[in-house]
C-alpha cells in the first residue's frame, strides 16, 4: 500500500476514535466508574447491540491506529530490508490478532456465551 | 590531547579573548572525539570561522574544517557551535555571549575528520527529488520568450529557493538521527520548491518519490529544521505545504 494511503488511514482512525471514544466516555458517565465495571453491567453493555457495535468499531480503529503507529516507530528505529518486512507483517499480524481476540469477547458476550 | 595555547603578542588592548574548544577526531585512528582548547582573541566582528582559521594559522594547521565563501552562500561551514547547528562564517563570537565557544561536527553526518563531514547522503537525497524544472516542451525554440511568472507565482516558492544546501536542517532533525533512510528536511523543502513553481510539470513524479515508508510521512512536526536554517527557508513549512498536496488539500 502507498504510504500516503496508510497515513490517511492513520489520521482518519485517530479522528474517528476521538468522536467514538467521546461517546464511549459519555455513556460511562451515566453511572459511577466502579459501578460500570460490575459484572452485570459489563454484560449488559455488550448485550446492548448499538453500544457493542460502537465498542467493536473503537477496537478496530485503535488497533489499526496503534499498530500502524508502532510500525512507524520501529521503522524509524532501525533499517534493513528483512527487518522492515518483519516489522510490517508483524504489526499487521498483531493488528489482526488483537481485533480477532477483542471481537471474540464482544461477540461471545453479546450472544450470551459467558 | 587537550592543550591550551594562547596568542597575545601585538594585539590591541580593546581585544577580548575566549576559549575555543575544537572537537578533534580522525576515524582512521581515534576511538572517540576529544576537545582541544585554544585561547583566541576576537573583535566585535570576528566570526567563529575566523577564530578557527586563526587557530589553524598560529597553533595547529591540522584542524580540519570545510569552508569557501565566508559569507553564508556556499553552505560549506555548517557545524555545531555551542550546541546548536550554525554556519561558522555567519556566527559572530560576540553574539554567542559566552567565554567558551565549543565547535563540533554536524550531527547526523559521518565525520571525515574534526569538523569536516561527509555530504553524500544530503546530495543523494537532494538529487532524488529531481531538483530541476520538469516539462515536456523546452525554452530553446528560437522565437519564444522565457517562461514568465507573475510576482504572486514567484512568491509561492522563492523563499525555498534560498536553500544553500548547508545541511544544518538535516543536522537538527530528530528523525534523521535514527532513520538512516529518511529523505530529510533539506530534500523535502526542495521538493516543495519545485512542485510549487508554476513552470514545473513534474509534480506527480516528485510526489511519488517522497511518498515512501522513509519519505515525507516520517516528519513529525518537530520544527527544529526551521529553527536552525540560516537562510530563512523554513523547511518545516515546506513539508507541511507538501503534505497538503498529498492529502488532497491543494492541487
Ligand atoms: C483518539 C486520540 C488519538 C489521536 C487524535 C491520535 C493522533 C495521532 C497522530 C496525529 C499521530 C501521528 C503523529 C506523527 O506523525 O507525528 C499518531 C501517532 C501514533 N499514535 Fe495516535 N492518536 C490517538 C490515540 C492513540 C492511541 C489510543 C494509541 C495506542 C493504541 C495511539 C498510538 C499511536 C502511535 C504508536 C503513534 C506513532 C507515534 C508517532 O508517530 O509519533 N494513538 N497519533
Ligand atoms: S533548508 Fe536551510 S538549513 Fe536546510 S540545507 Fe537549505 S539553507 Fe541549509
Ligand atoms: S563558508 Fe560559505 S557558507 Fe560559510
Amino acid at each position: 500500500m502507498r504510504e500516503s494511503t496508510i497515513m490517511k488511514v492513520h489520521y482518519g482512525t485517530a479522528l474517528a476514535a476521538v468522536a467514538l471514544v467521546a461517546v464511549h466516555i459519555l455513556m460511562r458517565l451515566t453511572m459511577g466508574y466502579s459501578e460500570s465495571l460490575e459484572y452485570e453491567n459489563v454484560l449488559a453493555n455488550y448485550k446492548f447491540v448499538p453500544y457493542a457495535i460502537m465498542l467493536e468499531l473503537i477496537l478496530i480503529l485503535l488497533s489499526v491506529h496503534g499498530f500502524n503507529g508502532l510500525r512507524v516507530i520501529l521503522l524509524e528505529l532501525k533499517q534493513g530490508k528483512m527487518y522492515e518486512k518483519a516489522v510490517s507483517y508483524g504489526c499487521l499480524a498483531g493488528m489482526i490478532g488483537l481485533i480477532a481476540y477483542g471481537s471474540r469477547t464482544i461477540i461471545m458476550t453479546n450472544m450470551g456465551m459467558v | 590531547m587537550a592543550q591550551v595555547s594562547s596568542m597575545s603578542d601585538g594585539q590591541s588592548s580593546t581585544m577580548k579573548s575566549i576559549t575555543l574548544k575544537i572537537s578533534r577526531f580522525n576515524p582512521e585512528h581515534d576511538e572517540s572525539s576529544q576537545f582541544m582548547e585554544f585561547n583566541v582573541n576576537y573583535e566585535k566582528w570576528t566570526t567563529v570561522l575566523e577564530a578557527i582559521l586563526d587557530v589553524k594559522k598560529h597553533f595547529d594547521h591540522s584542524v580540519a574544517v570545510r569552508y569557501s565563501c565566508r559569507q553564508a552562500t556556499c553552505g560549506s561551514c555548517g557545524m555545531i557551535i555551542n550546541g546548536k547547528p550554525r554556519l561558522a562564517c555567519f556566527t559572530k563570537i560576540s553574539e554567542l555571549d559566552s567565554n567558551v565557544v565549543t565547535v563540533e561536527p554536524m550531527n547526523n553526518f559521518p565525520v571525515i575528520r574534526d569538523l569536516a563531514v561527509k555530504f553524500e547522503r544530503l546530495f543523494d537525497t537532494h538529487q532524488k527529488i529531481k531538483p530541476y524544472l520538469i516539462r515536456d516542451d523546452t525554452e530553446l525554440e528560437s522565437d519564444q520568450k522565457e517562461f514568465l511568472q507573475t510576482p504572486e507565482e514567484v512568491e509561492q516558492y522563492i523563499q525555498f529557493a534560498n536553500c544553500i544546501k548547508c545541511g544544518l536542517c538535516n543536522s537538527a532533525c530528530p528523525t534523521m538521527a535514527t532513520d538512516s533512510s529518511f529523505v530529510g528536511p533539506q530534500a523535502l523543502a526542495q521538493a516543495y520548491r519545485y512542485v510549487a513553481d508554476s513552470r514545473d510539470k513534474g509534480k506527480d513524479s516528485r510526489l511519488k518519490v517522497i511518498d515512501d515508508s522513509h519519505g515525507i510521512w516520517r516528519c513529525h512536526f518537530a520544527g527544529s529544521c526551521s529553527q536552525v536554517c540560516p537562510k530563512g527557508v523554513d523547511p518545516a513549512m515546506g513539508i507541511q505545504l507538501l503534505r497538503g498536496y498529498m492529502l488532497g488539500f491543494r492541487d
